[in-house]
């Protein structure tokens, strides 16, 4: 029927104005904020990362006091996390799944646009406890207590920052669920859906999960703290390390949250680029949901040292290890997909590529710590920010920027700079290791995580990583250079972009991709 | 008004345009958070700033709901849309489970792993030894401290089971009848027992609001029994708590549906916002027998 409201659904009709953003419906349009916000907040956390290593070039204290050094570490966690990577991923849900399978748009338009607009309010509320007494939150993002309770003013800004944050993700999840499970278009089953949208499905999956867990954990710190429970005090019948049991039952698939939209990116880009079709498209699937199962049965492996009973110790380290079966089948996957294909290597293409080599460095750290004994002696060292670092840098980060370099010209309808887009390829992947790399030793050598001065004999590498984080850091102006050019303007995109003829909905389109897209809904053979 | 009953299913998957619900309920959640953080540190103003929050975000609630029932009404929801109200309302109560889940967690964890161990069971020994030796654990507990309202040293006693938790029960068990009842007449197209059976649903839950309130009250005043009574305090005050905030949501939402009902809404075959509400109220059916087991009863 004929209704006022659906009448402007017929024109590529964009609303102007503030009132666009604010008031937005439209995925592309919140995807774009979702993006935006994270570049944002990539260069905030990126800048608290540098105040860090600016520290840390030199033993005694340079720059900071000890307060404010953990108050950086502990923002700088929470910000990249819960600020860049995640919304950059939701970002990327919010562009491409819609187009992806066919649909007009995310299924909960307005409900996607509440999830958006929650973060840089949580995100204001988080960091302006900076500015409250005892400065901001400085007990490390794991909220650890009894330290975290020990907060100024911080603690409350910093609970429900996160808890604003747990909303935000819980309600963008249910969106990406139901419109894929809704919205695809007729004759997309589930096994030709694209990996994308597989590895976000099941993603979204752990994070309603997992994120209640998360509210939970916080709120028992917050009555610990102001209503007298004593959830986390012996004194009362508590137990501190419950805490951390509850944290990492969140934490574990919170990480795997944070890398597997990045193996759906990586498997739509290795195929297009290699010119031939993702090798095991099933296994992969699988190898998914295998990894989102396993991450709910692992996560006492982030607190061997506490004194777990030795039946604990052992089956948190096999369940850990086995992770290494699915996530091999997905690196042999990709492996296996550029064998004898024909391959080019334009950016996305490049950062894809360092995904699948440093990625898996960071897989074989994982399995280093995995050993219960082994990690007796690596835990709470910067062996462990090297491991972690190395999944979620070169890892997630670089499968972001890959992802973006990809569809970019599908957004704006231009090419971008592919020499400076290699630029910022070749100055980051040799900056990153130069950063984390040295971390590694620095762990293995005994130097402790989150304190701001080491024994001297720490000194060389610590320099190194430095350096490495400084030139890191500054190459990533380029991204945000590339990225603002693309915005502005540059050679025309064809409807495919790419030479190599992607498959997928996404490439039937025009660059731009219409405002509204998809009315009606494609036939899938 | 045009379409008493939603027109036939529109063709198209209705998108919505420009809508000032999200930016508002962001910044009502904002305030409301700041007004949470002001009051707990005891600053002047928290309580004024929070309950500026709430009322932003009832308006939220008003407002956005309302927006959402007339464009139902006005029958531009095909049923891609209604669909995806199902998807999400089920997978909003699967978060509750898990936000349940953590607590019960909690629950399990202090009374299977941490008090034993503070009691020096098995390789624990010393930790007794050296931390709190005459402690032996045990279930009731507040720690061996033992915390609660009179500081270190106080006592406390429970809930019989039998009681009012009982009474409870069967109260929550038999609206979970009615809503059932209350969904086989909206089918059948029974208007007259639905509206009747709908309302007995959600008096139940009120009912269960209010003796839930005088045991807390009986509780603090005569038992002993506080949030502060350490951890069984902690643990029955959080689990029964957050749900009976629960019921006290859902038999709202329930009232909002039974307003509906009496004003003419749903059909036989449309009646998502009914189906959600009665979801959501077998859930926290769901998890009252849960508490009712393990919180009460064991």
């Amino acid at each position: 029927m004929a209704h006022a409201d659906t009448h402007s659904d017929h024109h590529d009709h964009k609303p102007s104005g503030i009132g666009r953003w604010l008031f937005a419906t439209n995925h592309k349009d919140i995807g774009t904020m979702y993006l935006l916000f994270a570049l944002v907040m990539f260069f905030l956390g990126g800048a608290m990362a540098l105040g860090i290593r600016l520290e840390l070039f030199k033993p005694g204290m340079q720059f900071f006091d000890p307060g404010f050094y953990n108050s950086l570490v502990t923002s700088h966690a929470l910000v990249m996390i819960f600020g860049a990577v995640m919304p950059a991923f939701v970002g990327l849900a919010n562009w491409m799944i819609p187009l992806q399978i066919g649909a007009p748009d995310m299924a909960l338009p307005r409900m996607n646009n509440y999830s958006f607009w929650i973060l840089p309010f949580a995100f204001t509320l988080l960091l302006s406890s900076f500015f409250t007494a005892g400065g901001g939150p400085a007990g490390g993002w794991t909220l650890y207590p009894p330290l975290s309770l020990q907060a100024g003013d911080s603690f409350p800004l910093t609970i429900f920052a996160i808890h604003m944050m747990g909303a935000s993700s819980i309600m963008g999840a249910i969106n990406v669920i139901v419109t894929i499970l809704n919205m695809r278009a007729p004759g997309m089953s589930l096994l030709k859906l694209p990996l994308f949208c597989w590895t976000w499905l099941i993603t979204a999956y752990l994070l309603i999960a997992v994120m209640p867990v998360l509210a939970g954990a916080v709120t028992m710190l917050l009555t610990d703290h102001y209503f007298g429970t004593s959830f986390f005090n012996p004194a009362g019948g508590g137990d501190p390390v419950m805490f951390q049991h509850i944290f990492w039952f969140f934490g574990h698939p919170e990480v795997y949250i944070l890398i597997l939209p990045a193996f759906g990116i990586v498997s739509e880009i290795i195929p297009t680029f290699s010119r031939k079709p993702l090798f095991g498209y099933d296994a992969m699937v699988y190898a998914t949901a295998s990894i989102a199962f396993l991450s709910f049965i692992v996560w006492a492996h982030h607190m061997f040292t506490v004194g777990m009973p030795l039946s604990g110790q052992m089956f948190f380290m096999m369940s850990t290890m086995l992770i290494a079966v699915p996530t091999g089948v997905k690196v042999f996957n990709w492996t296996t997909t550029m064998w004898k294909g024909s391959l080019s290597f334009e950016p996305p293409m490049l950062f894809a590529l360092a995904f699948l080599f440093l990625f898996t460095i960071g897989g074989f750290s994982g399995l280093m710590l995995a050993i219960a004994p082994a990690d007796f002696q690596y835990q709470d060292t910067y062996f462990v920010v090297a491991h972690f670092h190395y999944v979620l840098v070169p890892g997630a980060v670089f499968a972001i920027m890959a992802g973006v370099y990809y569809w970019l010209p599908k957004w704006t309808g231009h090419m971008y700079s592919m020499s400076l887009a290699k630029w910022h390829f070749w100055l980051s992947t040799v900056s990153v290791n130069v950063l984390f790399f040295p971390q590694h030793f620095l762990g293995l050598a005994g130097m402790p995580r989150r304190i701001p001065d080491y024994s001297t004999q720490f000194t060389d590498w610590n320099m190194v990583s430095s350096v490495g984080g400084f030139v890191f850091g500054f190459s990533q102006i380029l991204f945000a250079v590339v990225v603002w050019q693309c915005a502005r303007g540059g050679a025309k995109a064809t409807d495919r972009v790419w030479d190599a003829d992607p498959t997928g909905l996404e490439w039937t389109l025009p660059s731009p991709a219409p405002y509204h897209s998809f009315e009606t809904a494609p036939e899938i053979h | 008004m045009a379409h008493a009953h939603p027109a036939p299913a529109a063709d198209k998957y209705y998108v919505p345009h420009a809508s000032p619900w999200p930016i508002f309920g962001s910044l009502a959640l904002f305030i409301l958070m700041v007004g949470a953080a002001l009051t707990v540190d005891h600053a002047s103003g928290g309580p004024m700033v929070l309950s500026a929050g709430f009322v932003l975000l009832l308006v939220l609630f008003f407002g956005w709901f309302r927006t959402v029932i007339g464009e139902n009404q006005a029958g531009i929801y095909n049923l891609g849309v209604d669909r995806s109200f199902r998807m999400g309302m089920s997978w909003f109560i699967f978060s509750e489970v898990m936000f349940f889940a953590a607590f019960f967690g909690a629950l399990f964890y202090a009374r299977q792993l941490a008090l034993p161990w503070l009691a020096g069971e098995g390789a624990k020994h010393m930790t007794n030894v050296m931390l709190w030796g005459h402690f032996e654990g045990g279930w009731p507990t507040n720690g061996p401290m033992q915390l609660g309202p009179k500081g270190e040293g106080s006592t406390f006693e429970t809930i019989p089971a039998l009681g009012v938790p009982l009474l409870n029960t069967l109260l929550l068990l038999s609206s979970g009848v009615t809503v059932t009842i209350a969904h086989h007449a909206l089918r059948a197209g029974k208007r007259g027992v639905l509206k009747a059976s709908l309302a007995a649903t959600f008096i139940l839950g009120f009912v269960f609001v209010y003796f839930q309130a005088s045991e807390y009250h009986h509780a603090y005043t005569e038992l002993g029994l506080t949030l502060g009574t350490g951890i069984y305090g902690s643990t029955f005050f959080m689990l029964t708590g957050f749900h009976g905030l629960h019921v006290t949501i859902g038999a709202i939402m329930l009232l909002v549906i039974w307003l509906r009902v009496m004003s003419g809404h749903f059909t036989p075959e449309r009646h998502f916002a009914f189906e959600g509400v009665a979801w959501y109220w077998h859930f926290v059916d769901v998890v009252w027998l849960g508490l009712y087991l393990f919180v009460y009863w064991l």
